[in-house]
């Protein structure tokens, strides 16, 4: 590697992007330094295990990412605006459509679902922690190293550009040489070694640590999709970590996995990625299912209508999705028995699906609404994930989708179920859970202002995408000529197309103004149940504290924490004195954090194809594990005086400990 | 731990470790060695496979102990049957594969 090649030069994009990312790192260790927080930053939040820290940490880069893919995503519309147009080279539109993609799924969609299930699942489920907390800290270091090995690439050596699933042999050795690719496995496979722990630690934790007296059938519906999803991952996310290894073996070591010679075959790699892929999606979506669920209840005032209708199709959905796969390459022409089989399976997904929306919305049927920011928001979802399930539903017809497959209609059907699934749903659980994880809410006013750009924007942005499709643009052009932008009529539809991501710009812009004016002037929650909540997470002080529960609440039923106030209120509940006991924590530890610093010098020297710094970076890993293995203080006791004067600082909440036993 | 326990896990340990080093040199050997026809070599190697798995079971994964052997079962049969979709998926879904080369 030559040292002219190391930096990407000769775009003026990138040298702004070069000296604005050199002033924030500067501006941050000027007020890390200035004012003396590099211990604090180290205390606080590098070393920490605790859930709800994490959570908090995996929030913050997911709207960080969720700001690049945006911008990603305004550059290419700009692109396409109108005809012949000469924004982007064709090597950069590549570039910016694949890590557009890469970015918005990896490292948006999977860091917000998994913030959503930090922040919530311990404390609705009753418990103190997730089950393993030193595995959690490691899961989000190598999340976010793996995040940052792959935006990098931006700056140094160059970004990948083979698409966000990066087929072979388009992504071999013979046809993108160089770091670009490399840097899309390694963030990519570093990352998704997190997601994987990520899984394992919520199935253990849904399934051991709640608070005794919770059955399943009685577990709030976000806690059973978190669980359903976190099965989901243990099934394919080894896939997709053994396929880069393939991959990786094909491109350093010159194995031919994939190669188009010495008995590669390409299409083995498709096979592989996308039964990965498809259940990925699934994978956030359940959760948003999940958020749902709870918000519509709560803001509904009613139980959730079907309930083991609706854990049941949740399941239902988690396994389906294993036998959808062939769906994205139904082109491929496996033959007709494979795609019917497969064609099928897809359409059935739709059946549970269905199910759940009817119970959202009889749920909502004679309740008392409440049209609050989150409720804004799963109402939007509802049209708006019908329409992508239709069109998903005709994208799966088999024959058809010879016609449909790589057009704009595609594009716009699963942005339609990305967004108006995945992305309104992590929305709302945003801004239904921000109270509880931050002590305040946030601003009404700025958030309407957001939510009808976004959706505004997002229907002008995506529906004339949908007859884009059907007039013959297909996905990843970089341009199109004067004949088809205006005799074909294709420059109208993107002009519009290109008003509607601004819209949406524009209402995310809305969204951090609304966070940062809320930090001054939101409401503060004062109760601890700031939107009469239906379920354990609003029965303790927010934000909450570090051992969440200072007694493990008692679980009679459903929508436990309803039930307990009603009780409260017909003056059942007797105070009785309360007897704490010390509490046990885990300690906090760096050796999450110095092991994935590890993985990313790994990561990086084998990007660059130095494998002496590969190979060292991986006896980091080794000896990081061989150094925890011989940790012995990883836990303490909360002593009884310290949760007694934490309680009693906080009094005036509606309390759990009324009903200790 | 008991000491005794210790000391039988230490034992269950090498012998596993021993039988999947023998199960993963004995494909080498008839790869290196040319040794089979091609569909035997294939057959002999997924079988060696299929046995290292087992192994592996039983004398690292702890199949047979733990207070609540539901949940081993549960996760091992959920388990196979996702090794199964992937294998036998794979296998069908790409023999379309002799009919294009």
């Amino acid at each position: 590697m030559q040292n002219s090649h190391f930096f990407v030069t000769g775009d003026p994009m990138i040298y702004g992007a070069d000296v604005s990312i050199a002033l924030v790192s500067v501006a941050i260790i000027f007020y890390l330094t200035y004012f003396k927080k590099w211990g604090w930053l180290w205390r606080e939040w590098i070393t920490t295990v605790d859930h709800k820290k994490i959570g908090i940490m995996y929030l913050i880069s997911a709207l960080l990412m969720l700001f690049r893919g945006g911008v990603d995503a305004i550059l290419m519309r700009i692109q396409l605006a109108v005809p012949n147009s000469h924004f982007l080279a064709s090597e950069h539109y590549n570039e910016i459509f694949t890590t557009h993609g890469t970015i918005m799924i990896l490292f948006m969609a999977m860091p917000f679902m998994f913030a959503l299930f930090n922040i919530v699942v311990p404390l609705q489920i009753g418990a103190r922690d997730v089950a393993y907390p030193f595995l959690n800290s490691v899961s989000f270091w190598l999340f976010f190293l793996g995040a940052m090995l792959f935006n990098i690439s931006f700056v140094v050596g160059g970004s990948p550009n083979a698409g966000w699933l990066s087929y072979p042999p388009l992504s071999e050795n013979d046809f993108s040489p160089g770091p670009g690719q490399n840097f899309w496995i390694w963030g990519i496979q570093i990352s998704g070694i997190g997601s994987l722990m990520t899984g394992i630690n919520f199935v253990v934790t849904i399934l051991k640590m709640r608070t005794p007296t919770m059955r399943l059938r009685d577990m709030p519906l976000f806690s059973w999709s978190v669980l359903s999803s976190s099965i989901a991952i243990l099934g394919v996310f080894p896939i997709l970590t053994v396929t880069l290894v393939m991959l990786t073996i094909d491109r350093l070591l010159g194995g031919h996995f994939f190669t188009m010679t010495a008995g590669g075959n390409p299409m083995m790699w498709v096979n592989l990625i996308w039964m990965w892929g498809h259940p990925e999606v699934y994978i956030v979506v359940l959760p948003a299912f999940g958020v749902y669920s709870e918000v519509v209840a709560t803001f509904s005032r009613k139980r959730i209508f079907g309930y083991s209708s609706m854990v049941f199709s949740m399941i239902a959905i988690s396994v389906v999705s294993y036998y959808t796969w062939v769906h994205h390459f139904f082109t491929m022409g496996a033959g007709a028995n494979v795609n019917i089989v497969f064609a099928i399976c897809t359409m059935i997904i739709a059946i549970p699906t269905g199910v759940k929306v009817f119970n959202w919305l009889f749920t909502m049927y004679r309740g008392r609404i409440r049209i609050t920011q989150p409720m804004l928001w799963v109402m939007a979802f509802v049209p708006c994930f019908l329409v992508g399930g239709a069109t998903g539903v005709m994208l799966a017809a088999a024959p058809a989708d010879y016609q449909y497959h790589n057009s704009y209609f595609l594009i716009a059907h699963f942005h339609q179920v990305l967004i108006g699934g995945v992305v309104f749903g992590y929305i709302a659980g945003m801004y239904y859970w921000f109270p509880k994880i931050f002590g305040f809410k946030l601003n009404e006013r700025l958030g309407k202002w957001g939510f009808w750009l976004w959706q505004i924007g997002f229907y002008v942005c995506f529906m004339p995408q949908y007859a884009l499709g059907f007039m013959g643009m297909t996905r990843r052009i970089y341009t199109y000529n004067d004949s088809m932008g205006w005799d074909m009529g294709w420059a109208p539809l993107n002009y519009i197309s290109t008003i509607g991501a601004f819209l949406m710009g524009i209402g995310f812009i809305f969204q951090v103004w609304q966070i940062l004016y809320s930090i001054k002037h939101g409401e503060r929650d004062v109760t601890g149940d700031i939107w009469d909540g239906r379920t354990l997470e609003w029965s303790i002080p927010s934000p909450a504290p570090a051992y969440n529960f200072a007694i493990l609440p008692v679980v009679k039923g459903r929508d436990a924490w309803w039930y307990q106030k009603e009780e409260m209120q017909k003056g059942n509940v007797h105070k009785e004195a309360v007897k704490y006991e010390p509490i046990h924590m885990p300690n906090n530890t760096g050796i999450p954090f110095i092991m994935s610093v590890f993985w990313f010098i790994a990561g990086f020297g084998f990007t660059f194809e130095w494998m002496w710094m590969g190979i060292a970076g991986l006896i980091g890993v080794a000896l990081t594990l061989f150094a925890r293995s011989f940790q012995y203080n990883t836990d303490h006791y909360i002593p009884v005086e310290e949760i007694e004067k934490t309680e009693k600082a906080r009094k005036n909440y509606g309390s759990v400990h009324r009903t200790a036993n | 731990m008991s000491n005794h326990e210790h000391t039988a896990n230490m034992k269950a340990y090498t012998t596993g470790f021993a039988l999947s080093i023998i199960l993963t040199i004995i494909p080498i050997i008839l790869v290196l060695n040319h040794l089979l026809s091609k569909t035997a070599l294939v057959v002999s190697i997924l079988l060696a496979a299929v046995l290292q798995f087992v192994v592996q079971l039983f004398f690292f994964m702890h199949i047979r102990d733990g207070e609540g052997p539901r949940y081993n079962v549960m996760a091992l049969i959920l388990g196979i049957i996702f090794v199964v979709t992937i294998v036998a998926g794979a296998i069908w879904i790409m023999s379309f594969n002799s009919q294009v080369q």
